[in-house]
């Protein structure tokens, strides 16, 4: 087992791993506190096109994904908070980004097996310039946040009450959305496009579900990403099935397991899991969700 | 341009994405006015891991989309309550199922090419077989609808009052996603799981936009959803671009513009205000969708 990690390509998988798992770790609790989960779920769809047109290009693929997230991530801080809600229309678009992408491999030789590198995701074949490339977007991600984050996390928390104290909301959001981009490209490299979930989203939403203080959530979600990431790469040495798998498969086992905990202490915690609110485009039944606050408060204008 | 269709599988093609064009356009109608689209996207993707269990057994990969696609509609049917709130729910199963689906695919040896195919339609490979179990299933699912019309009808549009009338709001309800199943399963073949939304949603959507009346809007709907197929083989028939991409790039054109020219009083609002004023004021509990109209 030891022996592996003489390989350059483990080392590089290590690595790679262990940057996106934090980054993604930390972005992922703003991103479940901010009910953006679908929003990341966009990003990285239409990153595929991105990735695809920089593997027609010639050029590496993290370039591509880092161009056509961030446009997009600046047109959907433009719209705002009008996209909420919109299944029909981000669909579309969705649609229309993957299909894209299907046409730029189609123009490239090689489609099969890029597809589902892009796809599910090739951290087995990151190099070395990669591992490089992600580790100064992830130092820079982070330095980032660090400077924003009491303000976000205001402004995730409670927007109107931050606005009404003068926190700028909409530049935090749009400064958040970009972050989201480049964290999004670079975990496409570790669980490809179709499965950012497991990631940015699952490690965040079972921490936020066994535990309401911000920084212990915060802590605990690293530990649940590096887990993940860690457990499903030395699985996928061991075992040999593909490593996305592995993540996949431990984060929806532990983020089920972590909501049937939360339902069994349920009756004593009451109103306050509903601080964080996970759903983020149904304005459902929650009894106190911000976003149903937000909603009325958006009709009443 | 027309001569391609002298060859067996550009018949088959037209013969099994006309059936799916058809019954993704009147469902689409249903998913749309329901405000269940995410529930369809959700669908294709759990069908992926039954498309490449399938594969891995060498079962056609239909019967195993059909197999996982049912399953997911009815347990979310049955957790609607609880689970249609969720998102994070949803898209955590949801990459579970793709995540075994690429495992399942990775056991076996074709690999890369059998996970391109599932996941971006492969029309033009169609078998009699498969053309034959389509008209099959969208047969049976466009009777079902149409024997379940009205019914079904209201309980789009105002399920409160429905449920009130004695109208079965959650069989149907629960009837309604394995039928979208079974239509995501034959609409995978023609554009694959990840574009499922343009075949199902993208027609709908758009009719529903451009008139109001259910009946107008449905078979617009299915007119559009027609032509998109049947212009995307031919174009893909006679250059080197795969169909898929056709379809999407066609739905989504026509889409775009619509979404922005149609006068805002056209479409779902209008419907929904002309049912609404046929029955008695429905109670202060507004779906989701309805809210979010209202916060636009």
């Amino acid at each position: 087992m030891l022996e592996l990690f003489q390989q350059s390509f483990v080392q590089n998988a290590f690595l790679a791993g262990t940057i996106v798992a934090l980054v993604t770790a930390i972005m992922g609790y703003f991103v479940v506190l901010r009910a953006q989960a679908f929003a990341g779920h966009a990003l990285s769809h239409i990153g595929f096109a991105g990735a695809t047109a920089a593997v027609l290009l010639g050029i590496s693929s993290l370039l591509g994904m880092f161009a056509f997230t961030l446009l997009a991530a600046l047109g959907m801080g433009a719209l705002g908070e009008r996209v909420r809600g919109r299944d029909v229309e981000i669909g579309m678009v969705l649609s229309f980004a993957l299909g894209l992408g299907v046409l730029f491999l189609n123009l490239y030789t090689r489609q099969g097996a890029q597809t589902v590198g892009i796809l599910f995701g090739s951290i087995l074949s990151v190099t070395r310039s990669d591992v490089l490339v992600t580790l100064a977007c992830g130092i820079a991600t982070l330095l980032l946040l660090i400077l924003i984050f009491r303000p976000l996390l205001f402004a995730s928390i409670d927007p109107e009450v931050a606005q009404a104290r003068g926190v700028p909301v909409q530049l935090l959001s749009v400064a958040f959305l970009l972050l989201l981009a480049i964290t999004i490209s670079e975990a496409v490299q570790v669980v490809g496009v179709l499965l950012v979930f497991a990631l940015l989203v699952a490690p965040a939403a079972a921490a936020i579900r066994l535990t309401s203080r911000p920084a212990a959530a915060l802590a605990l979600s690293i530990v649940l990403g590096l887990a993940f990431t860690w457990g499903g790469l030395v699985l996928a040495f061991v075992g040999r099935w593909p490593v996305s798998f592995y993540i996949a498969a431990l984060s929806a086992l532990f983020y089920f397991a972590a909501i049937g905990l939360d339902r069994l202490r349920k009756p004593r915690r009451g109103l306050q899991s509903s601080i964080a609110p996970d759903s983020c485009k149904v304005l459902g039944h929650h009894p106190i969700g911000h976003e149903e606050r937000m909603s009325a408060s958006e009709a009443a204008h | 341009m027309f001569d391609v269709l002298q060859y067996p599988f550009i018949q088959n093609a037209f013969l099994a994405g006309s059936f799916v064009a058809v019954v993704a356009a009147i469902v689409g109608y249903f998913l749309v006015m329901r405000g269940l689209t995410f529930a369809g996207h959700a669908l294709s993707h759990i069908g992926f891991a039954g498309a490449a269990g399938a594969v891995l057994l060498g079962v056609d990969p239909v019967f195993g989309l059909l197999v996982f696609t049912v399953g997911a509609g009815v347990g979310i049917g049955l957790l609607s309550k609880e689970i249609r709130e969720r998102d994070i729910a949803i898209g955590v199963i949801m990459t579970f199922a793709l995540s075994l689906g690429i495992l399942f695919l990775s056991l076996y040896s074709g690999f890369a090419e059998r996970a391109y195919s599932i996941l971006f339609g492969t029309i033009l490979g169609i078998s009699q077989t498969d053309v034959l179990v389509t008209a099959i299933f969208s047969t049976l699912t466009v009777g079902l609808i149409l024997f379940l019309f009205r019914p079904l009808l209201f309980t789009s549009f105002d399920p409160q009052v429905a449920q009130a009338r004695g109208v079965p709001v959650r069989p149907l309800s629960i009837l309604f996603l394995v039928l979208v199943a079974v239509t995501v399963s034959m609409s995978v073949q023609v554009v694959g799981v990840l574009l499922i939304f343009t075949l199902l949603v993208g027609p709908a959507a758009t009719a529903t936009r451009l008139v109001a009346r259910p009946a107008w809007a449905i078979t617009l709907a299915v007119l559009l959803g027609l032509s998109y197929t049947w212009i995307g083989i031919l174009l893909a028939a006679n250059g080197t671009w795969p169909v898929s991409f056709y379809i999407a790039a066609i739905s989504f054109g026509v889409y775009l513009p619509v979404r922005f020219l149609a006068p805002r009083w056209v479409g779902r609002r209008a419907v929904k205000m002309r049912v609404v004023d046929q029955e008695p004021p429905a109670d202060a509990v507004l779906n989701s969708t309805q809210k979010t109209e209202v916060c636009t």
